[in-house]
C-alpha cells in the first residue's frame, strides 16, 4: 500500500458524525404492514375519509407490484413486514411556543445545527423539522403568513388546506408511478407543504430537516411545493440518522408544481447514515422526486449533494410542459466504502422551446458503486427543445466503480441534445503538485474534489454550500489511491 | 545548504542516477545541463520526494536534515520549491484558493497563524508584478487553459510568493518565447539573495545568458561528468554535448 492509499483509507475511514441517538420517549405502532396499519396511521393523524381511502387504494396497488430491479444496485431482500411504519416523539406534537418542546429534542436539532429557535432569525432559514414520522416544529410561520406563504407540516396542511392538498397531492407523482411511490402513498407519515401565492417572492430559504431516530422504523415523508404564477421559492432539504447496524428504509416523495413564470429551486444535502466501513447498516434511500413546469416560462432546478445512505435510488425529474420552461439538475454523488448509488434525472420535454441542463458529478471511493442514470425525452410537439448533459465520474482508488447510463428518446427533429461524459482518476500528479506546495494529501484531495464538484456546489445557497464542502471532505476522509 | 552524496536512484528496476555528488551553498546558482535522458528531471523529482523514484544508495542532506526522511509536503514546508517542467491543471480550484491553502499550510508548519485574506491578496498583487503576470490569471483555475508560457510564469510567481530557500527549476525555459524567457529570468534574478540558492535544470545554454550561474554541471548517463564556471556552458553551446560524451565513453 502506498502512502497515498494509506491516507486515502484514513480519510475515507472516518466516522459518521451524526450517529447519535436521542433518548426520547417514542410512540410506535407494531411492526408490519396491512390495511389495518394503513388505517391506524390515518386515524393517528386524524385524517379525513378521502385521504384514508386514497391511502388504501395505494396500498392495494402496492401489493400488486414487485420491487424494481433494473438499477445497478445489489439490495438484499427487504422484509416489509419487519418495519415499523409509524413512530412519533411522544408528546403532543403541536407546540405553541418553544418552551413546550422537549429539551432533548431541541438538543438533537441543535446538534444537527438546525436553527430551530426563532431567535436565530439571522440565519434567515425557515425550518420544518421532521423527526421519525412527525413534523416537530415549523419556524417563521407568522413571518411567512404575512406574505400569504403557507409553510407547514403535511399533516397540518391536510387539516387547514384540504383543497390544495386534494388538488395537488399525487398530481405529479401518482401512487401508480412506481413501487416506492405506491408504498409512500399508503403509509406516508408527515412531511412539508409549501404554497407560494401569485407574484410572491419568498423572502427566505425554506428548509425541511428529516431525522430518523427510532429503531426498526421506516421514514416515509412527502413534500409538496406549489408555486403560483410569477412566484419564487428556494427550498432546502437535509437528512441524517443515527448509526445502527440494521438497515433502515426511507421512501419519500417530493412533488413540485410551478405555474407560469414561477421558479422553484430545490436543494438537498443528503447525509443519511451510510453504514459502517464493512457495509453493515445504513439507510436504504428510495425517493421519487419530480417537478412539473406547468406554466409557460416556468423553471424548476434540482441541486443535490448525495453523500449518505447505504443505497440510493433517486432521480429528481422535470416535466417541461409549459412553453419556454426550463429544467435543471445539478448533482454531486459521493460513495465510499460499500455504498451504492444509482441516481440521475429525467427531463421530459413537452412544450416548445423547453430547455434542460444536467450536470452530474459522481465521486467513487473505497469499494463503492456509483451510477448515473438519466433520461432525456423530447416529445413530438416539443419544437426547438434543447438539452445539455454532462456526466463526469471521478474515481479514487481502484476498487470502486463508476457507471453512466444515459437514455435519449427524441421524437422531434428540431431538438438539439448534447451529451458529454468523462471518467477520470484523481491524478497522482495533481496530488504531488499540491504536496510540493506544502499541502498534505488529505487536504489536496479535498481541494481537488471540491474543485471537481464546484459547478454544482456553486448552485447551492451559501450556508449550504459551506456545509456541503465540509461534508465532501468528511465523506472522503481516508480514501485516496 | 544542500549536500548530495553518492546518490543512486531507480525507477522500477532501472538505475537512472548512478552516484551523484553535489554541494550547493546559500547564495549560489547552479546550472545542471545535459542531453536528453541523462537523469536531470529524475534528480529534481528525487529532491522533491516523488514516490516512484527509489533511492537505493547515498544521502541528501538539506540544512543538516536527511531529506529522504521527509514527506514531499514537509520538504516544501522546509523551503524546497520545485518549478515543474509540466505544471498540472487542477480544474475548479482557483489559483487564489490553491495558494492560500499552500501558504497557510506552510505557516501552520512554522507555528504561524493563517494569513488574513486582505494581507494575502496584497501579497499576491505585489508578487504578480515580479513576473508581469496577468491579473486575470490568478482568478482562473490552477493552470487550467494556461498557455505554455503562462504556466511557466505561474511557477515563478508561486516561487516568489512562497519564498523558498532552495528552488529547483526543472526545464523552466522549455517552450518559452524570447519575451517570456526574459520575464521568467528577470523574476528568478530578482528573487536571488545571499540566503537562498537555486538549481536550474536546462538543456539549452540560452537561459544562462539571462540567469548567470556560479557553477555549471554536466549530467550524462546518471553521473555529473564535468563541472565548471559559466564558461563551461559557453563551451557546450559552441561544441554541443558530443565531445563530453566521447570523453566519458572513452574512459568507460
Amino acid at each position: 500500500m502506498t502512502d497515498q492509499e494509506k491516507i486515502l483509507n484514513e480519510v475515507t475511514g472516518s466516522d459518521y458524525k451524526f450517529g447519535f441517538q436521542t433518548n426520547i420517549e417514542t410512540e410506535t405502532i407494531p411492526k408490519g404492514l396491512n390495511e389495518e396499519v394503513v388505517r391506524i396511521i390515518s386515524a393517528k393523524k386524524e385524517e379525513p375519509e378521502w385521504l384514508t381511502e386514497s391511502r388504501l387504494k395505494a396500498f392495494r396497488h402496492w401489493q400488486t407490484l414487485q420491487m424494481p430491479d433494473w438499477a445497478h444496485l445489489r439490495i438484499p431482500e427487504i422484509d416489509y413486514q419487519d418495519i415499523i411504519y409509524y413512530a412519533a416523539p411522544k408528546q403532543d406534537a403541536k407546540y405553541e411556543s418553544m418552551d413546550e418542546v422537549d429539551p432533548e429534542l431541541l438538543d438533537t436539532f441543535n446538534r444537527l445545527g438546525i436553527p430551530l429557535e426563532e431567535q436565530k432569525q439571522l440565519a434567515g432559514v425557515a425550518v420544518d423539522a421532521v423527526m421519525d414520522s412527525v413534523s416537530v416544529k415549523t419556524t417563521f410561520q407568522d413571518t411567512l403568513a404575512d406574505k400569504g406563504i403557507i409553510f407547514c407540516s403535511f399533516s397540518e396542511a391536510v387539516k387547514n388546506h384540504p383543497d390544495l392538498i386534494k388538488k395537488y397531492m399525487g398530481s405529479v407523482v401518482p401512487y401508480t408511478d412506481n413501487y416506492f411511490a405506491a408504498l409512500n402513498s399508503a403509509v406516508f407519515s408527515d412531511g412539508s407543504f409549501c404554497y407560494i401565492p401569485r407574484g410572491v417572492r419568498c423572502p427566505m430559504e425554506l428548509s425541511t430537516y428529516f431525522r430518523i431516530n427510532a429503531a426498526n422504523t421506516g421514514q416515509f415523508e412527502r413534500t409538496l411545493i406549489v408555486a403560483e404564477e410569477d412566484s419564487y421559492v428556494s427550498y432546502l432539504e437535509g437528512c441524517t440518522a443515527p448509526m445502527r447496524d440494521e438497515n433502515q428504509l426511507h421512501a419519500a416523495i417530493v412533488e413540485i408544481v410551478a405555474m407560469e413564470n414561477a421558479e422553484v429551486k430545490y436543494s438537498t444535502v443528503q447525509n443519511w447514515y451510510p453504514g459502517n466501513k464493512e457495509g453493515i447498516g445504513g439507510i436504504y434511500n428510495f425517493v421519487t422526486k419530480r417537478g412539473i413546469c406547468k406554466g409557460d416560462s416556468s423553471k424548476i432546478s434540482w441541486t443535490q449533494v448525495e453523500t449518505g445512505s447505504a443505497v440510493t435510488w433517486k432521480y429528481p425529474s422535470c416535466i417541461l410542459k409549459g412553453d419556454n420552461s426550463v429544467g435543471e439538475f445539478y448533482s454531486v454523488a459521493v460513495t465510499n466504502n460499500y455504498q451504492q448509488a444509482d441516481t440521475g434525472t429525467k427531463m421530459i420535454h413537452i412544450g416548445k422551446n423547453t430547455r434542460s441542463t444536467i450536470i452530474s458529478k459522481g465521486i467513487s471511493a473505497g469499494k463503492s458503486q456509483n451510477s448515473y442514470r438519466g433520461l432525456v425525452k423530447v416529445l413530438k410537439g416539443a419544437e426547438n427543445a434543447r438539452n445539455y448533459s454532462q456526466c463526469d465520474s471521478l474515481l479514487l482508488g481502484d476498487q470502486c466503480g463508476a457507471h453512466t447510463f444515459p437514455y435519449l428518446e427524441v421524437d422531434n427533429r428540431s431538438a438539439v441534445v448534447e451529451h458529454e461524459a468523462t471518467t477520470s482518476k484523481i491524478g497522482e500528479d495533481q496530488i504531488f503538485y499540491c504536496n510540493q506546495r506544502g499541502i498534505d494529501t488529505e487536504n489536496a484531495i479535498s481541494l481537488i474534489v471540491n474543485g471537481y464538484a464546484k459547478e454544482v456546489l456553486n448552485k447551492l445557497p451559501m450556508e449550504f454550500a459551506v456545509e456541503a464542502q465540509k461534508l465532501l471532505a468528511i465523506t472522503l476522509e481516508g480514501s485516496v489511491g | 545548504m544542500l549536500e548530495i552524496k553518492d546518490l543512486k536512484v531507480n525507477i522500477e528496476d532501472k538505475e537512472i542516477l548512478k552516484g551523484i555528488n553535489l554541494s550547493v551553498k546559500a547564495g549560489e546558482v547552479h546550472a545542471i545541463m545535459g542531453p536528453n535522458g541523462s537523469g536531470k528531471s529524475t534528480l529534481a523529482s528525487a529532491l522533491a520526494g516523488r514516490d516512484y523514484f527509489n533511492i537505493t544508495h547515498g544521502k541528501i542532506i538539506y540544512e543538516g536534515k536527511d531529506l529522504t526522511e521527509l514527506t514531499p509536503e514537509d520538504r516544501a514546508r522546509e523551503g524546497i520549491f520545485l518549478g515543474f517542467q509540466y505544471p498540472v491543471e487542477i480544474p475548479g480550484v482557483s489559483m487564489v484558493n490553491f495558494l492560500r491553502t499552500s501558504i497557510n499550510s506552510m505557516r501552520k508548519y512554522r507555528g504561524q497563524d493563517p494569513l488574513p485574506a486582505g494581507d494575502f491578496l496584497k501579497l499576491m498583487r505585489e508578487k504578480k508584478k515580479i513576473v508581469e503576470i496577468d491579473s486575470d490569471l490568478t482568478n482562473r483555475s490552477v493552470n487550467e487553459g494556461f498557455s505554455g508560457g503562462e504556466k511557466k510564469k505561474n511557477e515563478i510567481f508561486q516561487m516568489a510568493l512562497l519564498e523558498p530557500k532552495l528552488a529547483i527549476l526543472d526545464e523552466t525555459d522549455s517552450g518559452l518565447d524570447i519575451d517570456a524567457l526574459r520575464i521568467v529570468s528577470n523574476g528568478v534574478n530578482k528573487l536571488r539573495s545571499p540566503e537562498n540558492a537555486t538549481i536550474i535544470i536546462t538543456h539549452y545554454q540560452r537561459l544562462l545568458d539571462y540567469i548567470v550561474p556560479d557553477v555549471v554541471h554536466v549530467l550524462y548517463k546518471g553521473r555529473i561528468v564535468k563541472s565548471g564556471d559559466k564558461s563551461l556552458a559557453k563551451e557546450l553551446e559552441e561544441h554541443g554535448y558530443e565531445w563530453i560524451k566521447q570523453e566519458v565513453d572513452a574512459n568507460a
